[in-house]
């Protein structure tokens, strides 16, 4: 019985044992020095963790006692989510190296980090569901002031800290009253009792734990975190938290409202559209003012939830596909934006103001035509896979009869196309600047950003044969 | 006698109290700390309460995971105040404003 049960979880415990022996390994012998080995050899691991998940074709099977959840919708998201942080450490060895940042603690940080994404989306338990985002959270925390002479960073981490907090409380409030009015912390069990038009009291704990997870994903009214943490974070951090968490969280959030709320969905429908919408705008008119281009991708990656949200508010399995379908091509983009980002330099320092940008094109036009393709991507402007995601959200969101919701989100993706176009429009037709960026790039960033701009063009051929792994995800979260 | 909602009145309360200390204090980071331990142990009121009512021990399970997390929470939030307070030379909450969001 323990047998079975420690076999489904065996990549996490794998992953887990090996953050602990690196830990200890790292200090009692060449401490920072192994620093970069151990990025490398953690990538690498999570790249062979990922074929291995991808490759189990067995049915949904659950361990002990329905805690944990090992079915095709949890080795999707494990599958992104391990394959993003592999991509992001490889990123960031070279930019963490050169502002002397490289200590073993990095990569293990985010070794634990995954292994709570991991137990977010295979949760079958309030309990397990809060263990996991815990575990998560506190490793994020440590990995967004760890620039630790930098007021900045520190501020960022500090701000994350205490909001992150609130978050977790605020869903713990609300599963202690689901537990209370269901009486049980089981997602099979509250799924019995949760059904339309129940007890008020497991109406607020529920809309408690809806305000918990908007949090962690960044939607609004609970985004206030994100474009200071984005800002002062290290980049590659930056990158990490823009791709990995928040797809590990948009599934947690599918998980809960489908597995254990899957009788409620009148309820939890009209609150998911309404941050869907309010997302939405506030990304995209909020970061049509800003001159950072951290800052920038925050509300970019704000709006972006919004409608990933949408297709979650469809409240039906096409909605989760799409949804799935949206998150991936979203890290695609980002790891492809980031990596840029991590190329912007001036006299060797890292800048992240836009105007820097301008007349790219002059210089450099294979790296400006690569960010133009993301950028285009990231407006979802057609042919390329950023269309194709918000085409599948909308209709989603259309087949479920929220006809006016997608309307909204196509003027609000008109108005976001504005800040993607404008970094376009600096890069080919910008003025002169007194100083232009530095001619940096490493053959690891190159590949990145070639690739993903490449990926965002050709993705829309097959969209590499995802459609179909997504479909039976979403098979096996809604019934 | 005591029954179910008196105990849920007194985690309500606490709790409220701590989004409120969250949110008004404008002196000392600290604070922030106090709070948040306040609106976790909220929760375990709530928690114990409704297992003890419900006659069923899950709920006090879930109370000794909260505070092992809660235990963690507070050390790596004073880690990071330890570390701002370096850089910064103050824990005021007025002054965790190098950037504006």
């Amino acid at each position: 019985m323990i047998i079975s049960d420690l076999n489904i979880i065996l990549p996490e415990i794998i992953l887990s044992v090996y953050a602990m022996l690196a830990l200890v390994g790292a200090v009692y012998t060449a401490k920072d020095e192994l620093a970069t080995t151990l990025c490398w050899l953690t990538s690498i691991l999570f790249a062979i963790v990922a074929f291995w998940i991808s490759s189990d074709s067995a049915s949904a099977q659950t361990a002990f006692n329905g805690m944990f959840i090992d079915d095709g919708f949890a080795r999707f998201a494990k599958v992104v989510i391990l394959l993003s942080a592999a991509a992001v450490l490889v990123m960031s060895v070279d930019y963490m190296r050169r502002r002397d940042l490289m200590k073993f603690e990095y990569p293990i940080l985010i070794v634990l980090a995954v292994v709570g994404m991991m137990m977010m989306v295979s949760s079958g338990n309030l309990m397990s569901l809060y263990m996991g985002l815990e575990l998560q959270s506190l490793s994020l925390y440590v990995v967004a002031s760890f620039r630790r002479d930098s007021v900045k960073s520190t501020e960022a981490g500090m701000k994350y800290f205490v909001l992150g907090a609130l978050s977790s409380g605020l869903l713990l409030y609300g599963a202690s009253l689901v537990y209370g009015y269901t009486g049980s912390t089981d997602f099979a069990t509250i799924i019995q009792v949760a059904g339309h038009g129940g007890s008020i009291g497991l109406m607020i704990g529920l809309v408690l734990v809806i305000a918990g997870l908007a949090f962690k994903v960044s939607a609004v009214p609970f985004h206030m975190w994100t474009p200071d943490v984005y800002e002062g974070s290290p980049t590659p951090v930056t990158a990490f938290f823009a791709t990995a968490p928040k797809v590990a969280a948009m599934a947690l959030f599918a998980r809960v409202m489908h597995d254990a709320f899957g009788n409620a969905k009148a309820d939890w429908q009209q609150v998911i559209v309404l941050i869907s919408l309010l997302s939405m705008f506030l990304g995209a008119v909020a970061a049509i003012g800003q001159t950072n281009i951290k800052r920038l991708m925050a509300y970019s990656s704000i709006a972006h939830m919004g409608y990933a949200l949408m297709g979650l508010a469809a409240g039906t399995a096409y909605g989760v596909e799409a949804m799935l379908m949206y998150m991936t091509f979203y890290v695609i983009m980002n790891t492809g934006t980031f990596a840029f980002i991590m190329t912007m330099e001036k006299d060797s320092q890292p800048v992240t103001d836009i105007q820097s940008l301008n007349l790219l094109a002059k210089t450099k036009p294979g790296k400006a035509l690569a960010v133009m393709l993301l950028m285009v991507s990231l407006a979802g402007i057609p042919g390329t896979i950023g269309f194709f995601g918000k085409l599948y959200v909308l209709q989603a969101a259309y087949g479920a009869g929220l006809l006016w919701l997608a309307i909204a989100g196509v003027i609000a993706s008109v108005i976001g196309a504005y800040y993607y176009l404008r970094i376009i429009y600096l890069m080919w037709f910008g003025s002169e600047q007194d100083e232009a960026l530095d001619d940096y790039s490493t053959p690891m960033l190159t590949a990145f950003v070639s690739v993903s701009a490449i990926a965002t063009v050709v993705g829309i051929v097959n969209f590499f044969g995802l459609k179909g792994a997504a479909i039976a995800a979403a098979a096996a979260l809604v019934q | 006698m005591i029954g179910l909602e008196h105990y849920l009145t007194v985690a309500a309360t606490l709790f409220v109290i701590g989004i409120f200390g969250l949110f008004l204090n404008r002196k000392n980071v600290i604070i922030l700390l106090m709070s948040i331990e306040l609106m976790l142990l909220a929760v375990n009121i709530n928690l114990v309460a409704f297992s003890s009512y419900l006659g069923d021990l899950v709920g006090q399970v879930f109370t000794l995971f909260v505070l092992t997390v809660a235990a963690a929470e507070a050390a790596i939030g004073l880690a990071i105040l330890v570390s701002f307070f370096r850089n910064r030379g103050t824990i005021a909450v007025e002054d965790v404003n190098v950037m504006k969001g």
